[in-house]
């Protein structure tokens, strides 16, 4: 069953009409699809030497998903993703891509993949029109289709007007950008793109952001990151690594709800009432804890409830004698998750 | 496009990208020439043959080919771009085997462009023109097997210098182990079994036997069967040192 599916799919593929904006309509294959996962991974371990890299790590991704995969450097990122792909063998545990499994299934596998690996690798002395020739060749691409996969990978990452130069030549942006149009040129069902934003500027982040954006209803999408932010602007779902292991995952809003930030109310006040503020309020019971943080004319405070139930933000607006600037409940950061699942052992 | 010729064409590419490939021939040809004209006295001799000539060739091939098979993998495994090339839908031994024919095509065109001293021993005399055939398809083997051995210790390194200087190495002793002045000094220490041991994994010995116009089916079994070990052994390597330091 699940094999027809994918086989109509990428039959489907073949009847591009060039122009048009979307690839292919997705009306009844990619419903069917969205019950099985394009990426399913279970058990996966892999060391090197007496070194663990990733340690019986068990996760899948489902057509219309984009998983956040973060984690401190050395977590096991990439090796998770040099598995999936293909290029490394894990000592144990299964990679399924699609229907077909990594090891036993490889190239069947790596048909669906579009990968964009750690540091976007390239040949240096290639332009990108030839570098995207070569892949579109190996991807067995030809004619009209070819032409269309190229110009959609060229328009969605902006390389017409560096697409002769040696790639050696370009800045580290559209060199990032050059891998991107690579891993989407055969617009795979799967994509999987170590730290896809790494080196580019705020505008190109943002492009690259919003390309993965509108690829994701259509595709399986995992992208490894530390930038935090980049994990609430684009991923449904995150799961956070440390030493091989998953030490947490959910959605963005759930994950930042584990921040001891999650439901604590942030206001500002004048520095004049700076003191009688934060005396009255460590006396309120249900305040576990007052911070302030000084800034030119005005304070910033922090006041966390002392049981998850208690409604200070109804009681705190109520003081009209505090002069509050602002006032906000705090949705949890997710900076403050990441410290604390990845805090080393020490 | 087949993977195959899709790999063949990128890799015959890059090295017609900048002056590398037409330094090379160049070069190539003219120390070949210079070689055969004046260490080898080829006018002097008066002789309506190429011996001279190829008689350079195993020597010339020592220093030229490892600058063409030392960035086989090394660059690959240096620029990271092995791990693209590994997670595309290809097999490893398409991506060996295009390689190697790429490097091999390279050697073929240098070689093809030494064709005038062909011209102008036919000019000059009267050549035996099978005997010059069977030394270029000698020669052009020869190069395989110079090409396949270097594919190989590419493999094991990151780095190219490394790897031109390991195969110029291994390559000098598989050449000059077929010295007869070496093989005689040997013999003064060694039974005879292990100098006929030496001397027939010596490439010189098996491109002497082709030059000498006598195509004996062991001599191009060892060229041919050289060049299949070599690559296996690349697949091999490539696929156990893939992972370091990526």
């Amino acid at each position: 069953m699940r094999s027809r599916v994918i086989s109509n799919l990428s039959h489907a593929r073949r009847h591009h009409v060039p122009g048009l904006s979307l690839p292919f309509s997705l009306a009844s294959p990619a419903r069917a699809i969205n019950l099985c996962p394009m990426i399913e991974i279970s058990k996966l371990r892999k060391t090197f030497g007496a070194f663990i890299a990733v340690d019986d790590l068990s996760f899948r991704v489902e057509r219309g998903e984009v998983l956040g995969f973060l984690g401190p450097n050395g977590a096991g990122k990439s090796t998770t993703m040099k598995m999936l792909t293909g290029f490394l063998r894990p000592d144990a545990g299964q990679v399924r891509i699609g229907d077909f499994d990594i090891i036993t299934h490889q190239r069947a596998a790596q048909k669906l993949i579009g990968y964009l690996p750690e540091g976007a690798p390239a040949w240096p002395e290639m332009s990108p029109r030839g570098f995207l020739n070569f892949i579109a060749d190996i991807r067995q691409l030809k004619g009209s289709e070819k032409t269309y996969a190229f110009d959609r990978a060229v328009a969605m990452t902006e390389l017409h007007a560096v697409l002769d130069q040696p790639i050696e030549t370009l800045s580290k942006g559209y060199r990032r950008r050059v891998g991107l149009a690579q891993a989407v040129l055969h617009d795979p069902p799967v994509l999987v793109m170590d730290e896809p934003t790494d080196g580019l500027d705020p505008n190109q982040k943002y492009g690259v952001r919003q390309a993965i954006s509108e690829m994701a209803a259509e595709k399986a999408i995992i992208i490894s990151t530390h930038i935090l932010e980049e994990v609430d602007a684009i991923c449904s779902r995150a799961i956070v690594i440390d030493h091989g292991r998953m030490v947490g995952s959910g959605t963005p809003a759930q994950l930042a709800g584990q921040s001891i930030y999650a439901g604590a109310v942030s206001i500002t006040v004048p520095s004049a009432l700076r003191e009688s503020v934060a005396r009255e309020l460590e006396n309120w019971a249900d305040v576990a804890r007052v911070d302030v943080v000084d800034r030119d004319s005005e304070v910033s405070i922090t006041i966390f409830p002392a049981d998850a139930d208690a409604d200070l933000l109804q009681r705190i607006k109520a003081q009209s004698s505090w002069q509050m600037r602002s006032i906000a409940l705090e949705q949890g950061r997710l900076d403050d998750v990441f410290r604390r699942l990845t805090r080393r052992a020490s | 496009m087949t993977h195959l010729t899709a790999i063949i064409k990128r890799e015959l590419a890059s090295y017609f990208v900048g002056p590398m490939a037409v330094v090379f021939i160049t070069v190539f040809i003219v120390a070949l020439g210079l070689l055969t004209f004046t260490i080898g006295g080829w006018f002097e001799a008066e002789q309506a043959n190429l011996e001279v000539f190829f008689s350079f060739h195993p020597w010339v091939y020592l220093f030229f080919l490892p600058a063409l098979s030392m960035r086989l993998w090394a660059e690959e495994r240096r620029n990271g771009s092995i791990e693209l090339l590994l997670t595309l839908p290809i097999h490893l031994s398409t991506i060996v085997v295009g390689k190697f024919l790429a490097a091999w095509a390279m050697a073929g065109i240098a070689l093809a462009l030494t064709g005038p001293i062909w011209v102008s021993v036919n000019y000059l005399g009267t050549p035996d023109n099978g005997v010059i055939l069977a030394s270029y398809l000698g020669s052009f083997l020869m190069a395989g097997g110079y090409l396949a051995l270097g594919s190989v210790l590419s493999a094991l390194t990151r780095n190219q210098i490394i790897a031109f200087i390991l195969t110029v190495a291994v390559s000098f002793i598989l050449t000059i182990s077929g010295v007869p002045m070496v093989l005689d000094t040997l013999r003064l220490i060694v039974p005879d079994m292990v100098i006929e041991g030496i001397a027939s994994i010596s490439f010189l010995v098996h491109f002497r036997a082709i030059t000498a116009g006598v195509i004996d089916g062991r001599d191009l079994v060892f060229f041919t069967s050289l060049i299949a070990v070599c690559l296996t052994l690349t697949a091999i390597i490539v696929d156990l040192k893939k992972a370091e330091g990526a």
